[in-house]
């Protein structure tokens, strides 16, 4: 068996020794990870998972959401932990029988974390600090049995996960991808239901609804095998398929890739388009969210990922947009209500976006790195608590916000929250304005000013950049993207409160950026499909409307996780990832011979040293 | 020949330390003048004021007969004086092209319109930038043009970085160029290669120079006039022959005397430092 594919010439493979008997492990290792699989999976029971998600069948009558969320845990650790890390020219053993027995020692062991807590709910009552240390969650310890069954059960599913974990390693790469995919693809056909439904619906394909899911909700038996054993005819003869199309796409001349990239876009487009049609009201407004969303965050990501300023206080702009549009269109604004068609809004909206961005920036831009990210926290809840407060009641209208936010028209026809379609419509207009005016600064001028100070400030400032200017050029394109946001939001939700404009927006379209890949209008829109799509934002439900509760948990873990194996993001910006990974990147440059060694050959090199030393010698060396 | 820069009793303060004091200095158009002495002597917060980046304490430093004296860094830039750093400090992470394109900031003007609606001024004006860069890419060679104009500057070796930082400076089409330490950490063959293209900077390209060097052979062959700083004083001025036997100027460097003057009474210690 090779190993591992032949490397550049030269270099070595690793020896393969046979496998280790299953006897010879290393047990603290084991207890090690066994522990924390105890404790993550008993914090995430704690958490209130499994009682809540339980209602939520994924097979019906056998195999309920909240099980999920926890069974997973002793699966991927037994995985992960008999995973061996491959090193050109370090001998390894074969893996083998003490792997799946490493596997299934690690995975009872987290198992057994739930079985203590069951012991533990049963004995003590500490439902005053722990909320969900409830009578509730001891019978779902015990599946629902009584707690001598769920202790052992959780033991020994732990083991059997914990051990098909570990012998993942041990099939034939293809069994293991189509075992993936058929779990895939059921977990995604069951939780994604609601959608899927939806989707269904607009196409006429209700049979097949009525096919896939029980009444009640769920996948039936039925259908769990039919749908496995499809996805297990497409793991082992369709897959491959399309990575042999992007493979094909990558071997393509530049203007023939071009062409190929602008047929990919056009496609994206067309489907974009046509897409809302088909889908019902569910959809659409979950397409509405995540296009608002991920218009706030190509803005952001312009003042963040190209001109490196972080910017905590991105709400406010987002605060002055829908506070604009909705007291010059709403009849009910408190102080001053013109009355304005939206359109004429949006224009004045832009000029406030512009003054709020100078006004904002101004004192802030001349800071830098962590001042700069705390004063622009600070700005961003000053302009919320300036619309909560008593002092501008009059203006906006306190707690109670302003209401009654008519449509937005357009003659032919009005945008409104009750027809998410013509909200998504207005919404993907102005996201593709917004990534327009990324792609064309980016490469502009103005966008390389950005790069440099991104880079090095003081250096950017001495190679004759305004800096002040650059970045509030930054901040106040970045403003204006995020007032449009909050101008469709006016017009969407019909009124306007302080509470829409929480520092947690900030925060959830700065992880959205991140976790995309800063700098990147690809990644950004990755992030936003996958954090606001699926998850959800801040007030708006997402594709997993059961784990709502559960929302920041999950942003908090996916943000350490990220930041921990692909800080540079789901679909990163080139240049972030040779600043992230800055050793590898030159490593490889030198495998490929990118590297240039200066034009001096190895003699010239030698003679130097020599003459070196000799004059060193001659005078005596240098004086200390 | 016409004064380019002129600084009058120039003197800096951080806290106690007298960082300059009463420097008097003058820079023709045309010449190329090197700025010596001992580690700490102030050669460096010399340039860091003129370039804007350090404010005087008092004094003032006219050059073409304004005062730049509270000038902010890029309006120092603007104004015509280039300047590279001691410790190389490029745009690592962007492309060589795009290191000498964005130099140029302060010579265009095409805002967020013209770049929104691809104007045909834009597009020029893009394609006069990109033109002006490779030619000063040029000026070292084939070393940083062709296939190297789309790789990060992170790629290229040490000497190449130094390069780059020259031709970032001069992209900048400046009058008067400030080189701190150009050679510093080069082999002797390198060294004397940039010492024919210091030259040049003068007599291909019109720039005039003003740099901070320890290698003595690099300053014997290129200055017209060297002047030599010791603790924030000027103790020293003229060519590098007077300057070379001047008592004070060896006491300074060796802190005794010598019968003989030797290449290696450069100061290994701050060269050392800087590779």
């Amino acid at each position: 068996m090779t190993a591992v594919a032949p490397g550049p010439a030269g270099m070595m493979t690793s020896e393969v020794l046979p496998a280790r008997s299953a006897a010879s492990q290393d047990w603290n290792d084991i207890l090690k990870w066994g522990a924390i699989g105890a404790a993550s999976i008993a914090f995430l029971a704690l958490t209130g998972m499994l009682v809540v998600l339980d209602p939520r069948p994924v097979i019906s009558g056998a195999l309920s959401l909240g099980y999920v969320a926890m069974i997973w845990v002793p699966l991927v650790l037994g995985y992960t932990t008999t995973k061996q890390v491959v090193l050109e020219g370090m001998a390894r053993n074969e893996q083998g029988a003490a792997d799946v027995v490493r596997g299934a020692l690690i995975g009872a062991l987290t198992g057994a974390g739930m079985s203590i807590l069951a012991v533990l709910v049963n004995a003590f009552d500490l439902r005053d600090p722990l909320v969900n240390w409830s009578p509730e969650l001891l019978a779902k310890l015990g599946f629902d049995r009584g707690l001598g069954f769920g202790v052992i059960a959780w033991i020994v599913l732990g083991a059997v996960l914990g051990a098909l974990g570990a012998s993942l390693h041990l099939m034939p790469a293809r069994i293991a991808k189509t075992l993936g995919i058929v779990v895939g693809t059921i977990l995604f056909v069951s939780i994604f239901e609601a959608f899927l439904d939806d989707l269904l619906e607009g196409f006429g394909l209700t049979f097949l609804t009525d096919f896939l899911y029980a009444s009640r909700g769920g996948l039936t038996i039925v259908s769990t095998i039919v749908l496995g054993i499809a996805a297990a005819l497409f793991g082992m003869f369709g897959s491959g398929k399309s990575a042999g199309l992007t493979a094909k796409l990558d071997a393509m001349e530049a203007p023939q890739r071009k062409n190929a990239n602008m047929l990919i876009w056009a496609a994206g487009l067309a489907a974009l388009v046509l897409l809302p049609i088909f889908t019902g009201k569910i959809t659409n407004e979950l397409l509405a969210n995540v296009g608002i969303f991920l218009l706030l965050a190509l803005g952001l990501n312009i003042v963040v990922g190209l001109a490196g300023i972080l910017d905590l206080g991105y709400v406010a702009f987002f605060a002055v947009g829908g506070y604009t549009v909705a007291i010059l269109t709403s009849p009910n604004s408190p102080g001053f209500s013109p009355g304005l068609p939206w359109w004429v809004a949006l224009i004045v909206t832009v000029f406030m976006a512009v003054l709020a961005g100078l006004l904002i920036g101004a004192p802030v831009i001349r800071m830098r790195g962590d001042y700069l990210a705390i004063v622009t926290l600070g700005f961003g809840e000053i302009i919320r608590l300036l619309a909560l407060s008593d002092w501008l009641k009059g203006w906006f209208g306190g707690a109670q916000g302003i209401t009654n936010i008519p449509p937005a028209d357009f003659g032919l026809f009005e945008v409104k929250g009750t027809d998410p379609r013509s909200v998504y419509y207005l919404t993907l207009f102005f996201v593709l304005v917004a990534i327009y005016v990324s792609w064309r600064l980016e490469g502009s001028r103005l966008g390389r000013a950005w790069m440099a100070v991104r880079e090095d400030e003081s250096v950017a400032e001495a190679m004759g950049i305004n800096t002040v200017n650059i970045k509030l050029a930054a901040f106040v394109v970045g403003a204006v993207l995020a007032s449009f946001g909050g101008a469709i939001l006016s017009a969407k939700v019909g009124s306007i409160f302080p509470t829409s404009f929480l520092i947690l927006v900030s925060v959830i379209i700065l992880v959205v950026v991140i976790v995309g890949g800063m700098g990147n209008i690809a990644g950004v829109i990755a992030g936003s499909v996958v954090l606001i799509g699926v998850l959800g934002g801040p007030k708006q439900p997402g594709l997993l409307q059961e784990f709502s509760t559960f929302k920041l948990l999950i942003y908090g873990a996916l943000l350490v996780w990220m930041m921990l194996k692909r800080p540079e993001g789901l679909i990163p910006n080139a240049r972030r990832t040779r600043e992230l990974h800055q050793e590898e990147f030159l490593q490889d440059a030198w495998l490929k011979g990118e590297i240039d060694t200066d034009d001096d050959d190895v003699a010239d090199a030698v003679d130097t040293v020599v003459d070196a030393v000799d004059g060193e010698a001659s005078t005596g060396g240098a004086p200390a | 020949m016409t004064r380019l820069l002129e600084i009058e009793k120039l003197s800096v303060t951080f806290g106690g330390l007298h960082a300059l004091k009463d420097l008097d200095f003058h820079v023709d158009e045309g010449e190329i003048v090197s700025v010596i002495g001992p580690n700490g002597a102030g050669k460096t917060t010399f340039f860091n004021m003129i370039s804007g980046m350090v404010a005087p304490t008092s004094g003032d430093i006219r050059f073409e007969g304004n005062s730049i004296v509270g000038y902010d860094p890029n309006q120092v830039t603007a104004a015509g004086i280039a300047r590279t750093f001691q410790n190389v400090r490029l745009f690592a992470n962007m492309t060589i092209l795009e290191n000498v394109m964005v130099a140029q900031h302060c010579r265009t003007k095409t805002g967020a319109f013209g770049a929104l609606f691809n104007t045909a001024g834009f597009k020029r004006e893009e394609e006069e930038i990109r033109q002006h860069g490779i030619d000063v890419l040029g000026f070292f060679g084939t070393r940083l043009t062709g296939y190297r104009l789309e790789q990060p500057a992170s790629v290229l070796s040490y000497a190449n970085r130094r390069r780059l930082e020259i031709a970032r400076a001069m992209a900048t089409r400046p009058k008067l160029i400030l080189l701190d330490e150009p050679v510093a950490g080069m082999n002797p063959k390198e060294s004397a290669e940039l010492t024919g293209l210091i030259g040049k900077l003068r007599s291909e390209w019109g720039f005039t120079v003003v740099m901070i060097e320890h290698d003595m052979g690099v300053v014997r062959d290129v200055s017209d006039r060297v002047v030599v700083l010791d603790h924030g004083e000027p103790i020293a001025q003229g060519s590098y022959e007077e300057v070379s036997t001047d008592p004070q100027v060896i006491e300074a460097y060796l802190g005794r005397p010598v019968e003989k003057r030797k290449k290696s009474d450069v100061d290994t210690s701050e060269t050392g430092a800087t590779a």
